[in-house]
């Protein structure tokens, strides 16, 4: 319990030991948790950095969808416009076909009751002519009469 | 107890004993004293070989494992032992940077090897009393201290070193004069004219008892609170002797300081490392008056 040179050996000791821990002990621990402080920082940054980068292109796709669904929108409102454009045009064109058949139709018709008549007529012509030849057998001049009988038949 | 017939005084100063060697003033050869009379007689010339090896044994171990911690220390992710030691530096520069202002390298490792020294050095105290003593004296070995905090020439030693560095820092930073300054124009302050002349003496008679105060009180505090942990470890190793009853208390006692020792030796470790870097602290300041 009483002072003695160990209090010089100690004190030598220890400054050893302070020595060696500010030398070998402390840089090293001290280094190792400052570059982990700042693994973690640049970490955090970067977690940060890409939530907002992914906002961002989260924005843009939103955008994109929009513009896209509005393009959409107005090819199909042109595809309408252009479908009930054509179906019109069809229409049109199937109704001017058709007048135009019912024209020909009735411009055919009306050349076969003329060719018809113009039959009828020959054949009448003829009919009469033969009746009236019989009728008055030969004392008519058959050329005379049958121009006489095509006038009137042109008359019919 | 031991099993050799021995009283309860010679039991405790036993103990007490640390193993001295040195100069033995009544034979004039060098030996080991074989009681605390023959100790005290061989003067401060002496050394106490039981503090010397503990304490160096304990450093040695702190300084090996936080070496062997520091070289594998990695950024990445960090192994329980990397874990432990980063808490300990952790803490201990939280407490250095709250206090300690300057720029000064040997600061925080100063404080790191007192707090851990000083807590393992504590720690043995946890020991049970008898073991190694004991053991020690199975082995031929007459006494044994194996609490090196308990030593005041441990505890004083450690003290007187920071002392030497608050005086080594005090005259580095403000030089001699300004060491001197401090020291004479507080706490009263001097003004020019007669009263200077006494009121400069009592101010350095203050001041140097301040300054003084500081060592001995931490050396001193250490010492007492371990000594005194000692001695009731000691006192309660005492009732093992005394019937089955006694021992049963004695060992609940046992179990009960030990538990609250836990705290106090973590506490006067902390205690010592961070009033060593406040007074650290005070001999950077430089006059702020």
């Amino acid at each position: 319990m009483n002072l003695n040179a160990t209090l010089i050996g100690q004190s030598i000791t220890f400054l050893v030991f302070v020595m060696f821990c500010m030398k070998y002990i402390w840089p090293p621990i001290r280094q190792a948790m400052h570059d982990r402080q700042e693994a973690i920082a640049a970490g955090l940054r970067a977690s940060e950095e890409a939530d907002e980068k992914l906002a961002q292109a989260a924005d843009n796709a939103e955008q994109e969808l929009v513009a896209a669904k509005a393009e959409a929108a107005s090819i199909i409102e042109q595809a309408r416009t252009r479908a009930n454009q054509m179906v019109e045009d069809a229409k049109a064109e199937a109704r001017s076909e058709g007048e135009r058949l019912v024209d020909a139709a009735k411009a055919e018709i009306e050349q076969e009751v003329n060719r018809a008549k113009e039959a009828l007529r020959g054949q009448v012509a003829a009919l009469v002519i033969d009746g009236a030849e019989q009728v008055l057998k030969d004392s008519i001049d058959a050329e005379k009469h049958e121009q006489m009988l095509k006038q009137l038949a042109a008359e019919l | 107890m031991a099993g050799e017939a021995k009283t309860t005084a010679q039991y405790i100063e036993h103990h007490l004993t640390n193993l001295t060697y040195g100069m033995n003033p009544q034979t004039g050869q060098w030996e080991f004293a074989h009681s605390a009379e023959e100790a005290a007689a061989m003067g401060f010339w002496s050394i106490n070989v039981d503090s010397m090896a503990w304490s160096i044994g304990l450093g040695l171990a702190f300084l090996m494992l936080f070496r062997k911690a520091a070289a594998a220390a990695t950024s990445g992710v960090p192994g329980g032992l990397q874990n432990a030691v980063e808490m300990i530096v952790e803490t201990l520069e939280d407490q250095v940077l709250s206090v300690f202002n300057h720029k000064n390298a040997l600061i925080a490792p100063l404080a790191l090897t007192i707090f851990v020294w000083v807590f393992l050095m504590n720690l043995m105290d946890l020991l049970p009393v008898d073991w190694l003593p004991e053991l020690a004296v199975v082995a031929g070995i007459s006494h044994m201290k194996i609490v090196p905090s308990t030593d005041p020439n441990i505890t004083m030693a450690l003290a007187l070193s920071v002392f030497a560095l608050v005086i080594y820092y005090s005259v580095k930073c403000k030089g001699i004069g300004g060491f001197l300054a401090e020291l004479s124009f507080h706490p009263f302050p001097v003004q020019k004219g007669v009263m200077a002349i006494f009121i400069v003496p009592i101010n350095f008679l203050l001041e140097s008892v301040t300054l003084i105060a500081k060592p001995l009180s931490l050396g001193l505090r250490l010492f007492g609170n371990m000594y005194a942990g000692e001695m009731i470890f000691i006192l309660i190793a005492l009732t093992f002797g005394g019937g089955v009853v006694l021992a049963l208390a004695g060992g609940l006692m046992q179990w009960a300081w030990a538990v609250f020792h836990v705290l106090i030796i973590t506490l006067q470790a902390f205690l010592f490392a961070v009033l060593s870097v406040v007074y650290l602290a005070q001999a950077h300041d430089v006059d702020e008056h």
